[in-house]
């Protein structure tokens, strides 16, 4: 921290401290811009990264399992522990000695999952404890609000748990990166299966949650079951955090539907599915067919939380620990011996995007946004667990295959919970950057900003 | 000065001075010690400071003059932040178009919920203002979505209409140019202050807000709601309708918050509806108890107070306790670890919630009728009179009840 | 007509909870005469109990079974309930399914302790001072209360599942004479129902019936004529602010499996309550309860799809409007007494 008040000599801070003093008073015009070249320049052995995740709220459970993760990966980063995914990744710049040379620090920050308290957090990292990069956000809402805050700044968004297809869509900034899939990819890499398993006569109700992700999944989700012969019978908004669904769960019993679609996450899901199963709705038979019920977005804590009532039922994921090749393996075996549980999904993507910051700044020789967003475009990597994977510079989305996964049956222990149904091959979840859910051709990152 | 007495425009005077000298005197501790940690000295914070500051001084107008308390002020808040982000959406980034329509709307809203709810007192008055904020919040959060943008919260997007909006001009919010989120940073030996534009454009308001609700206080008018606080009945029975002033007290009341909330936007363009919850309503009702209710500077505190554990307090992890405790022996470390991790961090809430309890059980004044305690404890030992200052915060200090 | 049986069937059972809630808050207001902003985070220490029921029961030690491999290939451990081993597996799989029933047995000492605690440690100092200082200190009282529960079980829900007997739905409608199959129900949110009403009604017999409860009715309405009478009126209050506390806190235990407990669930559930003690009138015990359930119904009506469409955002606000239009037009509330709270 002192490195950045470098060379003071007294005649300096005078000229300082008069330029405050009357910059204080009423002539802000005068005020002088700060000497580096761009928003939090690290001058120190240090540089610090912010992650700011829920840890109360809705998706508290996903926002802790992120902050393991980064732990996790700022020690890797610093060369303490196995290096994990460090052996595997395709770049190899990246040496365990911090990145550029400097240690990496971190500070953490509880978003609440509410849009306004994570800009607070956000803000108080980049202006108090000066963090060239913030990564997380469970929830589309705030994801799309910090990343538009991290634009305006001048510092580079890594998303992390971020489904809409708005945060890469309309919403998409220069400044932020997505990693995470999205809800068109889950209705393409959904709806075959889907066909397969249940037919094409198919009635469907969907309960959404009342947001930017739950509108772009049921959006998605729409389209795609239609596109497979689905009817669709009624969609329903419900509010964040709602607690109790059963008023919204009884119309569905009426309304001739065969499968319920909840565009629900985190414990929305949890309290949803159950109560869903609680009203016998797994046990009818509507219109000659055996109900069923659809999670769009799955994640293994969800699932965990769910317990029973999640067997048979399909969704997709990101990433999944069950997953065989080398980086998986080894993502799992650090995280599984340090905090004695695999990884999640969103655990998976955060620790991820923290590596390919640092890859990128290594790459780039800078900390400078510009240059780090300039390294991570059009970026193609593998061994980070997903197969081959490329970072679109078009609209900074990650392509990857996506898999669909289904609640297991007879689970072997406590984590055994989900199996594979699919791994839908990243050809089939691919679509143009101007796509009309992704705001067309309107949609803009916009310019690269340094910020100070 | 001003139509104010002496000892007021001391008052005022010294307001001025210690809010302009802010970003320096929040930032005692040099950068590289481990107390840092406490250093409040950066933008997002300071205007903070003084945005609650301007919301809880409305918000005592109503409740600390005429004793109703008010559970629904964050509506308020919401529909000022609600119309700066509108104003940036349709003309462009320039922040006063937007802070007039905030103070407008809320005042409109507030003219509406005020003459519904004021038709009852004691409890049914404070639900009525709850029910109000509840169905606000509830509406902008559902059927209001085209104009809020629901849960994920009002932005500017770059197809927006944005009239006004000249090639170059600023695309962050600004007055005339000057950009709020433009600050100095000034090194003095290892201490850095930030003056940051936006703090000084909300600290001047707040200042001159401040000036108008002492004004306020010292007029006819606050006697008049004074009054209505002691004994509402004796004020009808000598002929006088109470209504009309308390309408416009509430009103008043309304439109700084609306202000607070219109430079919430002011400061970053983006709004959501959780603004407008009911916690965000027992918030400020909670800043003005602590820092004392009914004076002019003890719910000011009380807001800096509440927000400076929001913001620091909750910063304090396990990690920074290691660093601090280091020095101890190693069982012991632990123990006083343990002992104190519960009320930091995390834990902010609990530490906030005791002293919150203990300030309404011991001094039903809030921090400024415990600041007057020890102020004349310290006179009586010694014998004579307390600095100047002092005399003037103590005659502006109204006790609660 | 499906349709509407069921709305009522949802709106009864988020009425049963309004109501409990609000009768204690009415109990206490009442006797003593104090707004108990505390009375949701007693609530939630009682859904806390059955949380803490069901971690003793399910309490466990480690044992290694060599024929099971756990995520990272290592040799599975398998918890072992303490209980399985001293009573045998059946007994323990027996409390383990019950433990939310059992928790019953916990929470009433439990909660009876809490609310005799909080009446005598702090909320007696307050009965000389204004309503809006009751108001403040309690609800300190209240995020104390929730922090703590929230250092020791943590921020995020805990599922908490009813008996396995009671896990699944019922089929209403078979038993109401409709086509089987149109009006299913889960069976643990009827229980709650009728274990409400059974609270509900043991509360209003307790109060009606015995001796105690005639004094205290007594002392409701004139607190010093019964003071002068030579019984001691406060020594009833302190007990009653402890039933006042237990019916909160097994309210909160019978609605663990229906939501799973968090920390800040007493905050959530209290505003509503409040809205419903304000409309059933301040004081008024049969207001509480009536205005819970008829809150709740007129909820679940506003959720219907058909309702919906009449008038958007209706589900959303129906509680507050209706609180505004009986606020408006009847001052105290639907069975409230002149002067109540009025200052």
């Amino acid at each position: 921290m002192s490195e950045r008040t470098t060379g003071v000599t007294r005649r300096r801070v005078l000229k300082g401290a008069a330029a405050g003093a009357i910059g204080a008073g009423l002539f802000p015009t005068i005020l002088t811009r700060p000497a580096s070249a761009y928003t939090n320049e690290p001058t120190g052995s240090t540089v610090k990264l912010g992650f700011n995740v829920p840890q109360t709220g809705p998706y508290a459970a996903e926002g802790l399992d992120e902050l393991r993760a980064q732990e996790l990966a700022v020690q890797h980063l610093n060369g303490e522990g196995d290096g994990g995914m460090l052996n595997t990744f395709s770049s190899k710049v990246l040496k365990g000695n911090g990145i550029l040379g400097k240690k990496v620090e971190f500070v953490s920050g509880d978003t609440a999952t509410n849009s306004d308290v994570a800009r607070a957090s956000a803000r108080s990292m980049i202006e108090k404890d000066g963090v060239v990069m913030v990564n997380g956000g469970s929830s589309s809402g705030v994801a799309v609000a910090v990343q538009g805050l991290c634009q305006e700044a001048g510092i580079i968004f890594m998303a992390g748990l971020t489904h809409s297809n708005d945060t890469t869509g309309k919403d998409r900034k220069a400044n932020g990166f997505r990693h995470f899939f999205n809800a068109y990819m889950s209705g393409a890499a959904l709806a075959p299966v889907l066909k397969t398993a249940y037919g094409a006569d198919r009635r469907a109700y969907h309960l959404t949650a009342d947001y930017t992700w739950g509108w772009t999944q049921q959006e998605s989700l729409v389209a795609s079951t239609e596109g497979i012969g689905w009817e669709t019978v009624n969609t329903v908004l419900t509010p964040v955090g709602a607690g109790d669904f059963s008023a919204y769960i009884t119309p569905v019993l009426q309304s001739g539907a065969d499968v319920l679609v909840l565009n629900h996450y985190g414990a929305d899901m949890v309290n949803s599915l159950t109560q869903a199963v609680q009203f016998g709705l797994r046990d009818k038979q509507v219109n000659g067919k055996q109900f069923e019920i659809v999670v769009p977005l799955y994640s293994e804590l969800m699932a965990e939380g769910a317990g029973d009532n999640i067997k048979g039922v399909f969704g997709s994921m990101n990433w999944n620990w069950q997953l065989t090749d080398d980086g998986t393996k080894a993502f799992v075996k650090s995280f599984g011996e340090k905090y004695g549980r695999p990884p999640s999904n969103s655990a998976h993507t955060c620790y991820v995007q923290t590596l390919l910051y640092a890859d990128a700044a290594e790459r780039a020789g800078t900390f400078n946004p510009c240059g780090i967003a300039e390294a991570l475009e059009g970026f193609e990597f593998d061994g980070m667990g997903n197969g081959p994977t490329l970072y679109r510079a078009e609209d900074h989305q990650c392509f990857k295959d996506v898999l669909v996964m289904k609640g297991k049956d007879n689970p072997s222990n406590q984590f055994d919970i989900l199996e594979f149904v699919e791994v839908t091959p990243v050809e089939q979840v691919t679509y143009a950057p101007n796509h009309p859910m992704f705001g067309g051709d309107e949609a803009t990152l916009g310019t690269c900003n340094p910020g100070a | 000065m001003l139509g104010l007495s002496r000892k007021d425009t001391g008052f005022l005077i010294a307001v001025i001075c210690l809010t302009l000298a802010t970003p320096i005197f929040l930032q005692p501790f040099p950068e590289t010690s481990s107390l840092a940690q406490f250093n409040a000295g950066y933008p997002d914070l300071m205007q903070r400071f003084a945005i609650y500051g301007i919301f809880v001084m409305g918000f005592n107008i109503l409740f600390g003059l005429t004793g109703y308390l008010s559970f629904g002020h964050a509506a308020f808040l919401g529909v000022g932040s609600y119309s700066v982000v509108w104003m940036y959406k349709l003309l462009d980034y320039n922040v006063l178009p937007g802070l007039v329509l905030a103070v407008i709307m809320s005042g409109i809203f507030a003219l509406f919920i005020g003459f519904v709810s004021l038709r009852r007192s004691g409890i049914y008055f404070s639900i009525l203002t709850l029910a109000f904020a509840q169905m606000s919040y509830n509406l902008a959060y559902s059927v209001f979505t085209p104009l809020t943008n629901g849960e994920t919260g009002l932005q500017v997007y770059l197809n927006d209409p944005q009239v006004l909006m000249s090639e170059g001009a600023p695309t962050s919010p600004h007055l005339f140019g000057l950009v709020m989120n433009e600050s100095a940073k000034v090194a003095v030996g290892d201490w850095i202050f930030t003056f940051n534009v936006g703090y000084y454009f909300t600290a001047i308001i707040a200042i001159l807000v401040f000036y108008l609700s002492l004004r306020i206080f010292r007029s006819p008018f606050g006697m008049i709601l004074r009054a209505i606080k002691t004994n509402r009945n004796r004020l009808n029975y000598a002929g006088i309708n109470t209504k009309p002033y308390m309408l416009t007290a509430f009103v008043i009341s309304g439109m700084y918050a609306g202000l607070a909330g219109g430079l919430l936007a002011a400061m970053d363009p983006l709004t959501g509806a959780q603004r407008m919850q009911w916690t965000a309503s027992g918030e400020v009702v909670l800043m003005a108890i602590l820092g004392g209710a009914g004076t002019m500077m003890g719910p000011i505190l009380g807001a800096g107070f509440i927000k400076y554990f929001e913001n620091i307090f909750s910063k304090i992890n396990e990690s920074v306790l290691h660093q601090w405790f280091g020095w101890m022996p190693d069982g012991v470390q632990d123990f006083v670890i343990g002992v104190v991790s519960p009320f930091v961090g995390e834990g902010w809430h609990l530490t906030l919630g005791l002293l919150f309890m203990v300030v309404v059980i011991f001094l039903p004044g809030g921090i400024v009728q415990g600041a007057l305690l020890v102020v004349g404890m310290f006179r009586r030992r010694n014998g004579h009179d307390g600095p100047k200052k002092q005399e003037s915060a103590s005659s502006a200090a109204q006790p609660a009840e | 007509m499906d349709a509407i049986i069921l709305q009522i069937l949802n709106g009864l059972d988020k009425g049963s909870a309004y109501a409990l809630i609000a009768l204690g808050l009415t109990l206490i207001f009442g006797t003593l005469g104090v707004v108990n902003f505390a009375h949701g985070a007693l609530f939630m220490i009682g859904a806390f109990c059955a949380v803490t029921v069901q971690k003793l029961v399910t309490l466990s030690f480690e044992e290694v079974d060599p024929t099971r491999t756990d995520f990272l290939g290592n040799p599975l451990k398998v918890q072992m309930p303490y209980v399985d081993a001293l009573f045998g597996p059946s007994a323990g799989e027996f409390l383990i399914n019950w433990s939310v029933p059992l928790a019953i047995v916990l929470a009433i000492p439990v909660m009876l302790v809490v609310g005799i605690t909080m009446e005598r440690g702090l909320i007696k100092h307050f009965y000389k001072r204004p309503h809006a200082e009751q108001i403040l200190v309690t609800f300190g009282l209240a995020i104390v209360l929730q922090e703590i529960v929230r250092y020791f079980f943590g921020a995020n829900p805990i599922p908490t599942g009813a008996p396995s007997a009671f896990a699944g739905p019922m089929d209403i409608g078979a038993i109401l004479g409709f086509t089987p199959g149109t009006v299913i129900y889960p069976y643990w949110r009827f229980v709650y129902f009728i274990f409400s009403a059974i609270v509900i009604g043991g509360v209003f017999a307790f109060l009606q019936f015995t001796t105690f409860g005639m004094v205290v009715r007594a002392g409701m309405n004139d607190r010093e004529t019964v003071g002068l009478l030579g019984i001691n009126i406060d020594r009833r209050f302190t007990i009653m602010f402890g039933i006042a506390a237990v019916v909160a806190g097994m309210a909160g235990v019978m609605y663990a499996p229906i939501l799973s407990p968090n920390f800040h669930m007493g905050m959530d559930f209290l505003v509503l309550s409040f809205v419903v003690v304000v409309v059933g009138g301040m004081g008024s015990l049969p207001g509480a309860v009536a205005a819970g359930f008829l809150l709740g119904i007129l909820q679940s009506f506003a959720s219907m799809n058909e309702v919906k469409s009449l008038i958007p955002g209706i589900d959303q606000v129906i509680i507050y409007l209706v609180a505004i239009i009986v606020l408006l037009t009847r001052p105290r509330g639907l069975m409230g007494r002149r002067g109540v709270m009025e200052e």
